[in-house]
Order: C-alpha cells, then sequence, then structure tokens
C-alpha cells in the first residue's frame, strides 16, 4: 500500500431520479495506481455512480475530486460530458460493449486519440494540406495504437471490423480503446461479464499490467468474484445506493453484513457462494 | 403453395383496398360543377386479378432461384470482378476528362453530363452530412439554394467592397465592378455562406435524432425556399433573377468580343465553348468534394464523424465534442451544396424559387442512398443512373416514372445497402480490408 494522495475522493454524491434516490450521500475514495472495485447486487447504483463520475449524469449533489500525477484537481461533479475525459482523463467502457462495430479494430483505436490527432492536425486545416507534423503525429497514434493491439493480443486482427470480433476480444478491445486515450482514471463496467475462465485470467492479468506498467488506477464494477478478490487493492461495496462496507479484499468478504446484502437473506448459502468465489 | 396461394390472395386484398377508390370509382366534375361518378368495377378486378397472379410468380421465381444472394461466385469471378472495381474509378475519371473532346458536337450530351455532375457533387456534399456522419438530412436544397442566391445577388448588388491594393485584380468599390471576376470572387463567398446557414441549421437540431432530425431538416429546406419566395424586394420572389455574370477563364469571358476567350486562344467563337468550360469547371469543383471528402475521412475529423455515426454515447466517453462534430459535418456538407449552388446560377444565369423544391433534397439523398452511403464511387454511379437513366427513359413518356420507381424497388431488393455497400477503412496495419455494409451503422441522427 502507497501513502500517495489518491486519484479520486468522492464526497456525498447523491443522484436523484424523480423520486428515486439512486445513490445517496455515497463517499469513497480510490487510490493512486491502485485498483478499486465497487461491487453490490444488482440495482444498488454502481452503474448511476459510474455515470456520475464520467460525466453522463449530472449528480444531484457531492462532490468529486480528480487529482492528477502533476498535481492538476478537477471537479468532476462540475465537468461534464466529454470534457470529463478530455480534460479529466477519465476513460471508461460500458456493460453492453459500445465498439465502434463498422470501424477496424485500429480504427476505434485511432477515434480513441481524437483529441490529440485533432490538436495536431491543426483542426484539419494543417492536415488537409498534409502537413508533416500532422504526418508524425499520426504516425505516433498509429504506434500507440499498435502497442495496445499487442498487449490484448489482437495485432493479426488489427484490419477486422471490430462488429467481427470474438466477444472476448471486443471486450479488451474496449478497455485497450479506453487505454488509447491516456487516461489517468480508466473506470470499467463490468470487464468480466461473459467471459470463460481462460479469457477472465487473462482479463486479471491484463488489468495489473495497466495497473503496474502503465501506472493507470483502475475503478471497476464487477460481479466475477474471483476476478475482484484477486485484482482489487480495495473494495466498495453499495447496496440500494448507500455504501455498506469499504477495506481490503479479505475484510470486506468476511463482513457479514456484506455476505448478507450481496447475495440476499440466506447467509451461508452467501457465505459458501463468496468462499467459492475466492 | 398453401402459403404462396395465402400470400397472393394477401396481396390481392391490399390491391383491392387501395384500388378500390382510385380505379373502381370515377369521378369528375359536372358541368355545373355537380359530382358524377360511375364504377369502373372490371377495371378494377383485373388490377386485383394481376396482382394475385403476379404474386403467385414472384414467389415462385423466389423459390426457383433461391434466397437472394445465397450464391457464391467462384474465386476466378470474385478476382475479376475486384480487378474491374479497382479500375472502375480512374476509367470513369478518365472517360469524364474526355466527355468534350468525344461529344463536342452534341450539345445535348454535354448539357446532360454538366447536369449529372452538378448532381454527383451534390451527391457527395450530402454524403459527408448523411453518408459519414450519419445525419439524415432532407433539406439539402437550403443550402444550393443559399449558394445560388448569394452568387446571383452579391453579383448584383451594389454593396460597397473595401478598397484593397491598387492595381489588384480583385479591387472593385462595389461588387458590380468585380465585372469578369465576379464567379471566382463569390464562388468562395457562396460556399462560406452556405455554410454559415448550415451551422445555423446544426445548432437546433443538436439534440434531435432520426424522424425527428429529417423532419426539422425537411422544414428548413421549406423555410428557405418559402423566404425566397415571398421576400420579393431583395430575391423577385417567384420572377427569380435574371442577367447573372456568366462565368469567365479566370477574367477571360467566354464571348465573341475581340477580348473573349476565343479571340485571345485565336480560334473562331463558338458558343460551345463556354458549355465545355462550364463542364470542365464543375468536374473541378466535384473533384475538389471528392478529394476533400476523401482527405478528411483520413483525418481526426472524418474519424469522429463515422465513430458518431456508429455510437454517440462512446465517441463522447472518448471525450469528442459532438456538438463541433455535427456542426462541422453540417457547415461542410453545406459548403459543398453552396459551391454548386452558385455553379447553378453561372450556369443558369437565371435561377428562381422553382428549382430549389423538395423534389430536389430528395433526388440527392436518393443519389446517396442508392449509392451507398458513404460511398464515393458509389455515389458518382447512382448520379449517373439516377440522372442520365431518367433522360434514357426519355421515349417512354407518362411511364417514364413508374419504370423507374420500378427500377428502384428492384435494385433496394438486391442491393439494400446501395450500389456499392461496403466500407473501406481510413488506416489499416497490414492490410487493406473492406467492411460488409451489415456491420456499419447508419447512424441515428
Amino acid at each position: 500500500m502507497t501513502t500517495e494522495a489518491p486519484i479520486l475522493a468522492i464526497d456525498r454524491l447523491t443522484m436523484r431520479f424523480g423520486g428515486i434516490v439512486a445513490v445517496n450521500e455515497l463517499s469513497f475514495t480510490a487510490g493512486r495506481r491502485q485498483i478499486t472495485a465497487l461491487i453490490g447486487p444488482n440495482g444498488a447504483g454502481k452503474t448511476t455512480v459510474f455515470n456520475c463520475i464520467t460525466g453522463f449524469y449530472r449528480p444531484s449533489s457531492g462532490v468529486m475530486q480528480l487529482v492528477h500525477d502533476d498535481g492538476a484537481a478537477f471537479r468532476l461533479d462540475r465537468l461534464h460530458d466529454f470534457r470529463i475525459c478530455k480534460y479529466a482523463k477519465v476513460a471508461r467502457t460500458f456493460q453492453n460493449i459500445r465498439l465502434f462495430p463498422g470501424m477496424t479494430a485500429l480504427e476505434n483505436l485511432m477515434v480513441a486519440q481524437h483529441n490529440t490527432l485533432m490538436r495536431a492536425s491543426g483542426f484539419s486545416l494543417l492536415g488537409l494540406l498534409g502537413a508533416p507534423s500532422f504526418r508524425a503525429a499520426e504516425r505516433a497514434a498509429i504506434d500507440f495504437a499498435r502497442h495496445w493491439l499487442e498487449r490484448i493480443g489482437l495485432t493479426e486482427r488489427a484490419d477486422d471490423a471490430a462488429g467481427n470480433l470474438p466477444y472476448g476480444d471486443q471486450r479488451r478491445l474496449e478497455i485497450a480503446r479506453a487505454m488509447c486515450a491516456r487516461p489517468a482514471l480508466l473506470c470499467l463496467d463490468e470487464p468480466a461479464a461473459g467471459l470463460n475462465a481462460n479469457e477472465s485470467a487473462a482479463l486479471s492479468e491484463l488489468l495489473l499490467s495497466i495497473r503496474d506498467d502503465v501506472g493507470t488506477s483502475i475503478l471497476l464494477i464487477e460481479h466475477d468474484m474471483s476476478v475482484v478478490m484477486e485484482i482489487s487493492d480495495h473494495i466498495v461495496v453499495l447496496d440500494h445506493g448507500v455504501k455498506i462496507a469499504d477495506g481490503a479484499p479479505r475484510a470486506v468478504r468476511d463482513d457479514p453484513k456484506v455476505v448478507a446484502a450481496y447475495l440476499g437473506a440466506d447467509e451461508e448459502d452467501a457465505a459458501q457462494v463468496m468462499e467459492g468465489g475466492a | 403453395m398453401a402459403f404462396i396461394l395465402k400470400k397472393a390472395a394477401i396481396s390481392a386484398l391490399v390491391a383491392l383496398g387501395l384500388f378500390f377508390l382510385m380505379i373502381g370509382i370515377r369521378t369528375e366534375a359536372g358541368s355545373s360543377g355537380q359530382l358524377i361518378y360511375w364504377t369502373r368495377f372490371g377495371e378494377l378486378a383485373a388490377m386485383v386479378g394481376a396482382v394475385f397472379a403476379g404474386s403467385i410468380v414472384i414467389e415462385l421465381l423466389r423459390r426457383w432461384i433461391g434466397p437472394v444472394g445465397g450464391v457464391e461466385l467462384p474465386a476466378g469471378v470474385r478476382a475479376t470482378f475486384a480487378t474491374l472495381g479497382r479500375l472502375l474509378a480512374p476509367a470513369l475519371l478518365i472517360f469524364a476528362l474526355l466527355v468534350p473532346v468525344i461529344f463536342y458536337k452534341e450539345r445535348y450530351l454535354l448539357d446532360l453530363g454538366i447536369l449529372v455532375l452538378t448532381y454527383v457533387m451534390l451527391g457527395w456534399g450530402l454524403n459527408i452530412v448523411v453518408g459519414l456522419a450519419g445525419l439524415l438530412d432532407l433539406g439539402y436544397v437550403a443550402f444550393y439554394a443559399v449558394g445560388a442566391y448569394s452568387y446571383a445577388l452579391l453579383a448584383q448588388s451594389p454593396l460597397p467592397l473595401p478598397h484593397l491594393v491598387d492595381g489588384f485584380p480583385f479591387v472593385a468599390f462595389s461588387m458590380e465592378q468585380l465585372g469578369p471576376w465576379a464567379f471566382w470572387v463569390l464562388l468562395p463567398v457562396s460556399g462560406l455562406l452556405a455554410a454559415l446557414w448550415g451551422v445555423i441549421l446544426g445548432f437546433p437540431v443538436l439534440r434531435l435524432r432520426g424522424d425527428y432530425l429529417a423532419i426539422v431538416t425537411l422544414a428548413f429546406g421549406e423555410i428557405i425556399r418559402l423566404v425566397i419566395l415571398n421576400w420579393q424586394d431583395l430575391t423577385g420572389g417567384p420572377n427569380g433573377i435574371s442577367g447573372i455574370p456568366r462565368p469567365t477563364v479566370f477574367g477571360i469571358p467566354l464571348t465573341p468580343g475581340e477580348h473573349g476567350f476565343a479571340a485571345m486562344i485565336g480560334v473562331p467563337f463558338s458558343p460551345t465553348h463556354r458549355l465545355v468550360f462550364l463542364f470542365y469547371l464543375i468536374l473541378a469543383l466535384a473533384l475538389l468534394t471528392n478529394w476533400a471528402t476523401i482527405r478528411l475521412r483520413r483525418l481526426p475529423i472524418g474519424r469522429a464523424w463515422e465513430a458518431m455515426r456508429e455510437d454517440e454515447v462512446a465517441c463522447r466517453a472518448l471525450g469528442i465534442n459532438i456538438t463541433t462534430t455535427k456542426l462541422s459535418a453540417f457547415a461542410i456538407g453545406a459548403m459543398f451544396g453552396g459551391f454548386a449552388g452558385a455553379f447553378f446560377a453561372t450556369r443558369q444565369g437565371f435561377i428562381s424559387p422553382e428549382s430549389f423544391t423538395f423534389q430536389e433534397s430528395a433526388l440527392v439523398l436518393a443519389i446517396v442512398v442508392l449509392g451507398g452511403m458513404g460511398s464515393q464511387l458509389g455515389v458518382a454511379l447512382a448520379a449517373i443512373a439516377m440522372i442520365g437513366g431518367f433522360e434514357l427513359f426519355r421515349g417512354l413518356d407518362q411511364f417514364r416514372m413508374l419504370v423507374f420507381g420500378g427500377v428502384m424497388v428492384l435494385l433496394m431488393i438486391w442491393r439494400p445497402r446501395g450500389l456499392i455497400g461496403h466500407r473501406a477503412p481510413t488506416v489499416f496495419l497490414q492490410k487493406r480490408t473492406e467492411i460488409s455494409s451489415s456491420l456499419v451503422k447508419e447512424g441515428h441522427g
């Protein structure tokens, strides 16, 4: 465990939809260069929290502060929409994969570098004229994309349409696409959903390497307990929009409140599943 | 067999419902204004019977031929087709360049060529908005009109121009003094004004998608036309504007006088010179549109357009500003429409609101859809087929529209994603592939 200041600090975040309180006074922090998992039963408000962090929802109240390595601080509750990714450098993936299916894997990764390339292309003017500076920037972008394709083992399929890739490859490509936006914080919404055991293991390895080699902090929502317990440095448990536990994986796993809430009323069955998952 | 009969019976029933009033009862106004009507049940029965029989024949044919697209061509044939496909675009370009040489004597064909190229250009311009950015625009003719009227009005207005530099060819104190340079100065101005209107349309429709966007753009096209029609003081209303300056070969007029282009190069004057010049002018403008589109597609802005068509939410999550991306697509598409409009005005010498009806928008959109959304070559082929084909069927008189509609329906059955139905990636690592149209999204607005 490091003693670095957390990358993301959420303070009393509340999100209301009409009369429904989806997230209620939620406070937690995500450690720098750590993997923080957000877990909870279905409908606990995990994705709502994600949508608030990544600018798809504007929170009803609360403060979300993100601090970059260089000390630059961003109030995510005041930024909105694309600005969260562009300025605060928070990238995300989606529960139901949202690649650009008609574009190739490589193109998907190029779109993710839009803002860098847009500046290099002089907002299209220099690019239209074929300026050497833009060509260099584009080559660098392709190299960066190639680097990520290698990392996820998809170099061979770089020129295939993303919609044609197998499900597991699409999941990894979406993560690579988010990483091509060079995020400080990577938010993953159920990255292991629908993956088999082998693919889950490969995913865990990829996420650990993103944390250790790239140094990107990760916030993830996940139902697959084997993945969560294996890679998380820190777990936050939500139920009905309220935080019910927060701590190291082992402590959270043994917390009776978590076991009860997470897997329904029957504590013994629940405990068994949690053990099995770990 | 029972299925076929059932299907034919349903078709016949639909036909009966449709034709009962249209064919079954004939109405006419009598001599003193009263309604006279008589029944034509014989014709109605014949029509319904024809539909019944036709439906059986089509269904049998379908069984006999098998499912559409199920036939795999042998590799050799496919390779030949691929080579032909690659050669098609350069061959078309060379042919286009040679048209005025081959058909120098055929004024009608030259005129038709100019018309086709105008629609190719409009199709390419709209392709940016509809094909790349996935924004369904039913009011594209508005920008064509803005371009045409901008040129026509500015070229004849007494507006003072700033004095630039002495002796510089563009120096003039009023637009009228631009003289032979009017077209060349006002062409970019018309394009920019159309782009401005593209942005003005873009702002209110930013949040609209799909059908709603289509309706608002359609209304926008009509609003522009109605304003032109009713603002008599400025636009001359339904009388239009005449006496629009003709184009010049970079300042040299195409006139019979001693300062004319013919005298300059020492050949006898012929009115065909202007046609040939107009042909090359619109060819150049269309190729400029094509070049810009191909180039833009490979730039981040073009990729953002296509990504927006594929998935707008994912774009936002990747830090792409949807507002500016949409507005830029509208503006650039509109700009090329404006260029085409200015060309139209200078070619005709006279414009009126009648040239900018919804039918034009629909025709250009049909060209884009028929060509295969996003495909440059497809749009060019579709423009040739639509405009050229329309002329081809001229001999069929009143059945022209019927044949034309039938051909369109057949084409959409065989090639539902347009003539060229695949997408070429903008960048590749190892090999250039083609993406099947079934994966490519059409956009939601």
